[in-house]
């Protein structure tokens, strides 16, 4: 197909009725910080991971609240644990305890 | 043969405790592989038995440990071991020379004076009586400090003394019995018979002008008996287990057995060797500053040994190792945690196939080095030493210049040993091709996994050492820049790593350096140390002002770490601080830097 630069992009409606949030609710609870976060993309500019691969926390921390699952399971695999977005996040969030339980979360929901 | 059905309860018991300690003494020793066991034997039948003898003696009986950390404690806790022990063996010596036998039943010596109303007659018979008497009362006194040691933890220094699970509480109640009975029987039956020496005669005499000593006398030694035996079946099942496991801990350890990837039998022993006798409570920070309690080795040990998993206080840990360094029994403490979080944690949770695509390219040089994640935040540290390396021509390789993979010590701290091992791997490769002979890098983190895990066959060295070497080969010369400093142990290159002299020399010739309260072993940490998960923003802030308050007592120009996670958290913290003398915050490479400027 002739590229024109451009193309035509995802749906990106977000439908609460598919979208399940049981992960931000585990979350809130063992990491209360969470509800913190605005998004400001600190921790994706420092991202260890981030510099070898599109990899992107801030949106992960979005696709969280939103209930995404599937993206989540795929993406938050990428991240080596090192804890430099904790370092950095302007709001002080424990960003790596909330990967570290992502993770777990997932893993024990297979 | 001297009997009376009341030496039941004791008998009973003690052949309970006995066949109970000998099988769980086999158990834990043939879990073990039949090459290590050899070790065993091999310690046995060389000269080293006579320093385990000594060790046991010190430290089982006498609690030298203990007595150094807290001489109150100490006593109190030789008073039982060391008391106890001597009353059975004067008892044994006493109640033989008495019979003219060398064999006489084994309950014979515990209730001798019931047995033999007329003691005299033999060599030194009223002298044991003296002494006798004396070891009880010096078991009595450190019974006195027990009960006061619950409730006023102050007079021991204390901050908090350990909570107790049931079976403790019953455990404590029978051993507390035990002497304050015997002194009960003996003294009515002295009364009566005059056997006693000056405590028991005396007390049995007062006893004897309000109580009718004849009818209670055998009571009481029932009441004894049954104390004791009581005492001994509970002993397998509660803390008092650690009586006749640290015993098996010194020849163990000596025999050269350790706890490292995995839950053995050896580690066994070192959980059930824990007194808890609380001295680690007020060594930890995270316990102080948030008032959590489960990941006190006390509380956490016990959970390990009751099979818990110790799950809750399993990640709320610094690993920064002040528990272990004041630990009298000497339990791996970190090893232990580290072995049970890789029980729990290590599933394969994360794919770095990305890594695959990475244009990192290792780079022919002598020297590697290697900044750190963790550096990159605070760039002056990586600045200084790349001026640094340039300045004393080193040919080297800025490893992690544009990008970095991460070292993988954060994942295992985690217990994801599994992926922290891909990681390893990648920057293994990198290494090794490289040709270097040297890595250098400015994270104690790193500097630890390299050191340790990595079977590197180049030398491995943080930049303290490093620096320090070239100045003393005189490829660096720093000026004297005369401020006064403090400096810091990170936990990883400290305590972790045994790294102490090399900073201090290097500070010495650039500075003069002050000392400060906690120092060395002893540092306090920073309180950002990656093994710990869930400590927050806040705990983490406090833990790091409390730390820079008490390094900066002496009032220093700097503040000087080797660490880039210290670096980070105390210049935060001293930031924050109100005190009107401000101090500057620095790395050891950064102030180098500035001194061959
Ligand atoms: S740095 Fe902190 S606040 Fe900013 S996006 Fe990341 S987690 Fe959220
Ligand atoms: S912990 Fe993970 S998300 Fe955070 S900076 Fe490191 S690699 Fe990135
Ligand atoms: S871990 Fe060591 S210091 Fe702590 S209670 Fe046990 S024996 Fe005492
Ligand atoms: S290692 Fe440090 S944080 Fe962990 S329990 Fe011991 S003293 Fe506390």
């Amino acid at each position: 197909m002739a590229d024109f630069g451009y193309k035509i992009q995802e749906d990106r409606q977000i439908n609460y009725d598919s979208n399940d949030r049981t992960l931000f609710y585990f979350l809130k609870r063992v990491e209360p910080s969470i509800s913190l976060c605005i998004g400001c993309g600190t921790c994706s500019a420092t991202c260890t991971a981030g510099q070898f691969t599109q990899f992107d926390l801030h949106k992960i921390m979005l696709y969280v609240r939103r209930g995404e699952k599937v993206h989540i399971a795929n993406e938050i695999k990428k991240c080596m644990l090192c804890g430099k977005c904790s370092l950095v996040c302007p709001k002080g969030i424990n960003t790596r305890n909330i990967i570290f339980q992502t993770r777990k979360f997932i893993h024990s929901n297979k | 043969m001297s009997y009376d059905p009341f030496v039941l309860p004791f008998s009973i018991g003690l052949v309970i405790v006995v066949i109970l300690i000998l099988w769980k003494y086999f158990r834990w020793i043939f879990s073990h592989e039949k090459a290590e066991r050899v070790k065993i034997l091999k310690l046995i039948f060389s000269f080293k038995l006579f320093s385990v003898i000594k060790e046991i003696f010190m430290e089982v009986l006498f609690h030298r440990r203990i007595f150094k950390i807290n001489p109150v404690l100490g006593y109190m806790h030789s008073s039982f071991a060391f008391g106890w022990f001597l009353l059975i063996l004067g008892g044994t010596i006493e109640s033989k020379m008495h019979n003219h036998h060398a064999f006489n039943m084994f309950y014979e010596p515990i209730f001798f004076k019931f047995f033999s109303h007329n003691i005299d007659g033999f060599p030194f018979a009223s002298g044991f009586k003296f002494l006798m008497d004396l070891i009880l009362l010096y078991i009595l006194s450190g019974l006195m400090l027990a009960m006061a040691k619950r409730l006023y933890k102050k007079m021991f220094g204390m901050k908090k003394t350990t909570k107790l699970r049931l079976i403790d509480k019953l455990a404590l109640t029978s051993l507390w019995c035990i002497f304050p009975l015997r002194l009960l029987a003996e003294s009515f039956t002295s009364a009566q018979y005059h056997n006693g020496g000056f405590l028991t005669d005396n007390f049995g005499n007062i006893l004897a002008k309000f109580l009718p000593v004849d009818q209670l006398e055998y009571p009481a030694w029932w009441a004894y008996s049954i104390a004791l035996g009581v005492f001994f079946v509970m002993l397998p099942y509660s803390r008092y287990m650690h009586i006749p496991t640290e015993m098996v801990l010194i020849i163990l350890r000596k025999a050269g057995f350790k706890t490292e990837k995995k839950y053995t039998g050896f580690s066994r022993v070192e959980v059930q060797s824990c007194s808890r006798c609380g001295i680690c409570l007020d060594a930890c920070q995270v316990y102080a500053t948030t008032q959590r309690n489960k990941m006190l080795p006390a509380y956490f040990l016990q959970s390990v040994r009751f099979n818990k998993k110790g799950k809750q206080g399993l990640t709320d840990c610094l690993m920064c190792g002040r528990c272990q360094e004041v630990c009298p029994v000497g339990i791996g403490i970190n090893a232990i945690r580290r072995v049970k979080r890789n029980e729990l944690f290590d599933e394969k949770g994360a794919e770095f196939e990305y890594l695959e695509e990475s244009s990192i390219k290792s780079k022919k040089a002598d020297v590697i080095y290697f900044a750190g994640c963790m550096t990159h935040l605070t760039p002056t540290i990586k600045r200084s030493m790349v001026a640094l390396l340039k300045k004393a021509e080193i040919n080297f390789w800025f490893m992690d210049e544009d990008s970095s993979i991460c070292c993988g010590r954060p994942l295992q701290v985690l217990g994801k040993e599994k992926d922290a091992n891909i990681l390893a791997d990648k920057n293994r490769e990198l290494i090794a091709n490289s040709g270097a002979e040297l890595l250098v890098t400015s994270c104690p983190i790193c500097y630890k996994i390299f050191k340790e895990e990595y079977n590197l066959n180049i030398k491995v060295q943080h930049h303290t050492e490093y620096l320090n070497e070239l100045v003393n080969i005189g490829k660096l010369k720093p000026a004297n820049l005369n401020f006064s400093a403090v400096y810091h142990d990170p936990c990883d290159l400290g305590r972790g790593s045994g790294i102490y002299n090399q900073p201090r020399e290097l500070l010495g010739r650039i500075s003069r350096l002050n000392k400060s309260e906690n120092e060395k072993e002893m540092a306090l940490c920073c309180g950002s140390s990656l093994a710990n998960l869930p400590a927050g923003f806040d705990d983490k802030e406090f833990m790091a002002s409390e730390a820079a308050e008490q390094l900066c007592v002496s009032n220093p120009d700097k503040l000087i770490t080797a660490c880039p996670l210290c670096k980070k958290a105390f210049a935060q913290a001293c930031n924050e601080r109100k005190t009107s003398n401000q101090v500057d915050v620095k790395d050891i490479a950064e102030v180098l830097a500035e001194a061959v400027a």
